[in-house]
């Protein structure tokens, strides 16, 4: 008993030497370190377009900006939030708590995104969302140290649906991830087809993870819509159209439209049912040269091609550490100023910037998937339409719903 | 006796803790160990195997998030509303459940519990799969803030005494005698003229309400209710913290959600293979130690 | 509404029907003789796809083995190995509870559930691997006039059909089916006939398990092969079986193919409900006839 009184004042009296040594540290690195934590599905759904691969890449970037921060160690540490907000959270409230982690990359889905940036704003900690899609990010719940790095559901459909409606395709039915992510997708790609002259006769709501689409599909089919829009991702997004294609939807006059796919779905779907599939992209690994060369080095050790959102951690965790680097701390404030006052440029992105409530400005792209015939190699599986401005993509910070900005 | 010396210690230990220990994990542990109680109350000490206690769990974070974040009512009167609400809730599974006996009291329960599950999963204000967030965690009689670590810990301390204690004092009442007594032999509590559906009904309905002040609780420590804290997975959570401690004894449920929880947290960088290890141990429990660590301790201190 | 689409739908609830019919006759097999619930059921159906996907994709890579289970070849395989790993579980675990509340039962399989479950996540995405080895003949589409319908799901709607009647028949009219009913009604005097109860004990829940895992492997081209899969669907077919009554063979056949018709159904009409109508139906069933619709009080 007199044991466990003394261990309760060991505790105390730890607590306040706490709090003198963070005082003395300000201006430095707190902690003596930089901690980077990912925060992704391991293991679910959208493991394969964030999840491992998403960690590689930020160690990759940590290896390359050297491994060390003005003489102290860059540590990395992950985990699997299992696509449930309140795992997520807690595991972020523990980061951030009591082991002192400086920036939170990752957050693969909405729900979770939305809770983590919510959290580490309260607690004054950096996140940098690369793999949620949800625009409210930088919108209603917009955050001074939330940062949107590689795509939202404003910019995803502004080419993707213009293509499709400019090419017919007037009436559409949407088969829904049913949470944040699905509904925004779908309230913004409704929009840009009712802009252009288009009408939404219908959608249905599918769970996350749902395994067999087949009602939903013929629920669509039965709509007598001229295009199926898939408002989900991953995993959802490949188990929908290998099943529109077992019940011929395709063939019976219907385009399917997926608004979020990655290049992991298209390699699992293969070129045969993915050919012709049109989608908006924020990177393909072969855009460029020196796009080429960091995707063969992550191949190399992942055995798959980076998705725009593993390639945007690395460039995200890269610029972070830029930023703590230039601004001499790792303390947010000032980083955050640091890095909303760069210009980013890498193999990922050109020209980005990031404003003031949060989101990085850059150009996307356009993509159809190739023919079976026109693919060179393995990976080569997309082809650049158009390149969308980054002004068109996104909106503009003058227009944003951003609370900050009032 | 033994009793007494464990819950001074049981006292300082709670008293402490947040000084050695992450708070925020504390208080989870707090208020899963409060859960346990009010389920061992069930299935301890009346014989009846609830498989849906994580509706009441879940229900009640709901609840009691909706009533704070939507209506800005305080966390007391939030968490309050949350329990009233497990108690109506618990006497409707309750007055169905205890048609059926043994085995499928257990399913009908799990059943029951779905029906929540899926509710919350579709209720156009549940926040469906992103939860209830950003609970805000707001003040105390008005005066004292709960975002202050300490204060929110020794709030979710008093709320599992208080829990503790009402389950300590049922347990230990006439009313307590007569529940035993059904677990031990229904039958024959029938033909000594109690009214047995009444006794049962009314123990579902205190371990209910006392599981959903338990999930109140947590969704104001976690500003979050989330649907993890209905689904059936946490019901199953539940009974093994139970048994592992010991069912039917007055400390096991507390012991249990220690040890279930500091496992679970302490290998959760093992992914899977913490679901595989509290599998193991459910099955070792069900086979050869079906006291729990409370039981076995209770009956090497009586064998002296 | 369309009738066309009311068909399509009524045709997709057949398709779950049949895998609820499949998963609650075995669970009333067991129950019957047995008097346990066994929650690993859908951790059995689980399994039976996974020995379909493993025995295809993985032999070579994990067992050294250079030889390839098709899917035929699975459905004889699958039930064989997933009807061991019940006899297995019988023999050495649940034998020892017969004499303790039949709860404990539920307990102990609940326990192997999450074993399993947790074994197949650490190695398998739970979002679900596609089964690649449906074959040729199956994988082609029908017009049915008013739709096109995959055929692989027609061939497990017959398929698993046979096997639910096959069933019913050996156990209500054939000679070893009167035994194992006998065993049912009075175990003592069965085995002062000389028949072995303890050992048809074990054969029946090894059968239980075996269906289980036949259905998984019919499950597995339809759904991915998910260490989940079987996780959500035993909840359901809980409900099933206490709509139609735990001791009747029949009943357990019939009230898994019309639930699952009034739940695809229930996709059209209401589609927010049909998660829940089991459930609710359960609710109605347990106010009005509490033993179930086929089920007799006890």
């Amino acid at each position: 008993m007199v044991k466990q009184w003394m261990k309760g004042l060991a505790g105390v009296a730890g607590v306040i030497g706490l709090s003198c040594s963070l005082n003395a540290t300000a201006g430095g690195l707190s902690n003596d370190t930089v901690k980077i934590g990912v925060l992704s599905d391991m293991s679910g759904v959208y493991k394969a377009l964030e999840g491992p691969g998403a960690r590689l890449a930020a160690k990759m970037a940590i290896d390359d900006f050297g491994g060390t921060m003005m003489g102290k160690k860059i540590e990395l540490i992950s985990a699997d939030h299992q696509n449930k907000a309140d795992i997520g959270a807690s595991i972020a409230r523990e980061w951030i708590d009591s082991k002192n982690v400086d920036m939170i990359v990752g957050l693969d889905n909405s729900a979770v995104g939305l809770a983590v940036q919510g959290l580490a704003s309260d607690k004054k900690t950096i996140t940098m969302a690369t793999g949620p899609a949800t625009a409210a990010l930088t919108e209603a719940q917009c955050s001074k140290y939330g940062i949107h790095y590689v795509y939202d559901t404003h910019a995803l459909p502004v080419g993707t649906a213009t293509a499709i409606v400019k090419n017919g395709g007037k009436k559409w039915f949407f088969i829904t991830a049913d949470y944040t992510f699905g509904h925004a997708l779908q309230d913004s790609t409704s929009a840009v087809v009712k802009n252009l002259g288009g009408e939404v006769v219908g959608s249905v709501n599918a769970p996350l993870g749902t395994t067999d689409f087949s009602s939903y599909l013929l629920q669509a089919q039965a709509s007598g819509a001229d295009v199926v829009g898939l408002a989900n991702a991953g995993q959802d997004t490949v188990n929908s159209i290998k099943q529109a294609n077992q019940f011929r939807i395709v063939q019976s006059g219907q385009k399917l439209a997926g608004m979020l796919v990655f290049i992991t779905d298209v390699k699992s779907m293969g070129l045969d049912i993915a050919k012709g599939l049109q989608f908006t992209t924020a990177f393909v690994w072969n855009q460029s040269d020196e796009a080429k060369k960091w995707s063969q080095r992550y191949y190399d050790q992942q055995g798959a091609m980076p998705t725009m959102v593993q390639a945007g951690v690395y460039s995200a965790v890269l610029h972070y550490l830029e930023a703590v680097k230039a601004a001499g701390t790792d303390n947010s404030d000032t980083v955050r100023k640091q890095l909303g006052e760069m210009t980013l440029n890498d193999f990922f992105v050109k020209d980005g910037k990031i404003v003031a409530n949060g989101l990085m400005m850059h150009d996307m792209y356009l993509v159809k998937v190739k023919t079976p015939e026109e693919s060179k190699s393995d990976w080569d599986l997309l082809e650049v339409v158009s390149r969308i401005p980054a002004d068109q993509a996104y909106i503009p910070v003058s227009e944003s719903a951003c609370p900050l900005l009032k | 006796m033994v009793n007494r010396i464990l819950f001074v210690l049981m006292l300082i230990a709670g008293l402490s803790a947040p000084f050695f220990a992450y708070p925020v994990f504390v208080m989870d542990l707090l208020c899963f160990a409060l859960f346990a109680c009010a389920f061992n109350l069930l299935l301890g000490y009346t014989g009846l195997l609830s498989f849906g206690h994580a509706a009441f769990f879940g229900g009640a974070a709901y609840v009691t998030g909706y009533v704070i974040k939507a209506w800005g009512f305080s966390p007391l009167v939030g968490i309050l509303t949350g329990t009233a609400f497990t108690l109506v809730l618990g006497y409707v599974f309750g007055y169905l459940a205890i048609r059926r006996q043994g085995i499928y009291f257990a399913m009908v329960t799990l059943a029951l519990a779905q029906i929540i599950y899926f509710m919350i999963l579709q209720l156009p204000f549940t926040g469906g799969e992103n939860g209830l967030q950003g609970i805000p965690r707001g003040h105390l009689f008005g005066l004292i803030s709960l975002n202050d670590p300490l204060a929110m810990y020794y709030f979710v301390f008093s709320i599992f005494l208080i829990g503790f204690l009402i389950i300590y004092r049922t347990i230990h009442s006439p009313f307590g005698e007569v529940l035993q007594a059904i677990r031990e032999n229904e039958p024959r509590a029938l033909s000594l003229g109690y009214d047995v559906d009444r006794f049962k009904l009314l123990a579902f309905v205190i371990s209910a309400t006392l599981a959903g002040l338990a999930g109140a609780t947590k969704a104001v420590v976690f500003q979050f209710a989330s649907l993890t804290s209905a689904h059936w997975q946490t019901s199953g959570e539940v009974i093994l913290m139970t048994l592992v401690g010991g069912l039917g004894t007055v400390f096991g449920p507390v012991v249990g959600a220690l040890t279930v929880g500091a496992l679970s947290h302490q290998l959760s960088s093992f992914g899977s293979w913490v679901q595989v290890i509290l599998g193991v141990i459910f099955v070792i429990c069900v086979l050869v130690f079906r006291r729990g660590i409370v039981g076995e301790l209770e009956r090497l201190v009586r064998k002296r | 509404m369309p009738i066309s689409v009311i068909l399509a739908q009524a045709l997709l609830g057949l398709n779950v029907g049949v895998f609820y019919a499949m998963l609650s006759l075995g669970l009333a097999v067991i129950f019957g003789l047995l008097n346990i619930i066994n929650f690993a059921h859908g951790a059995m159906y689980m399994l039976g796809a996974f020995v379909a996907l493993i025995g295809y994709s993985y032999l070579e890579q994990w067992f050294g083995i250079s030889a390839q289970i098709g899917f035929w070849g699975s459905l004889i395989v699958a039930p064989l190995v997933v009807g061991a790993l019940g006899v297995l579980i019988e023999r050495t675990m649940l034998k020892r509870l017969y004499d303790l509340d039949h709860i404990y039962g539920l307990l102990l399989t609940f326990g192997i559930t999450l074993i399993l479950q947790g074994l197949f996540s650490n190695y398998f995405n739970v979002a679900g691997t596609p089964y690649p080895a449906t074959p040729d003949v199956l994988n082609g589409v029908m017009n049915l006039g008013f739709m096109y319908f995959p055929t692989y799901r027609i061939f497990a709607i017959v398929f698993s059909l046979v096997v639910c009647f096959v069933t019913w028949y050996v156990i209500e009219h054939t000679r070893l089916g009167s035994r194992l009913r006998a065993g049912v009604e009075n175990p003592q005097l069965t085995q002062a006939f000389g028949i072995n109860v303890p050992v048809m004990i074990t054969l029946t829940f090894g059968f239980g398990a075996a269906l289980a895992g036949l259905a998984g492997v019919l499950a597995a081209p339809i759904y991915s092969v998910s260490p989940l899969m079987g996780a959500d669907l035993i909840i359901v077919v809980f409900a099933v079986v206490v709509i139609g009554g735990m001791g009747s063979i029949m009943g357990a056949i019939l009230s898994g193919l019309a639930l699952g018709l009034i739940e695809g159904l229930t996709k059209v009409i209401y589609p927010p409900a049909a998660s829940t109508v089991i459930f609710f139906l359960m609710v109605l069933v347990l106010l009005f006839r509490p033993a179930g619709l086929f089920g007799k009080e006890k």
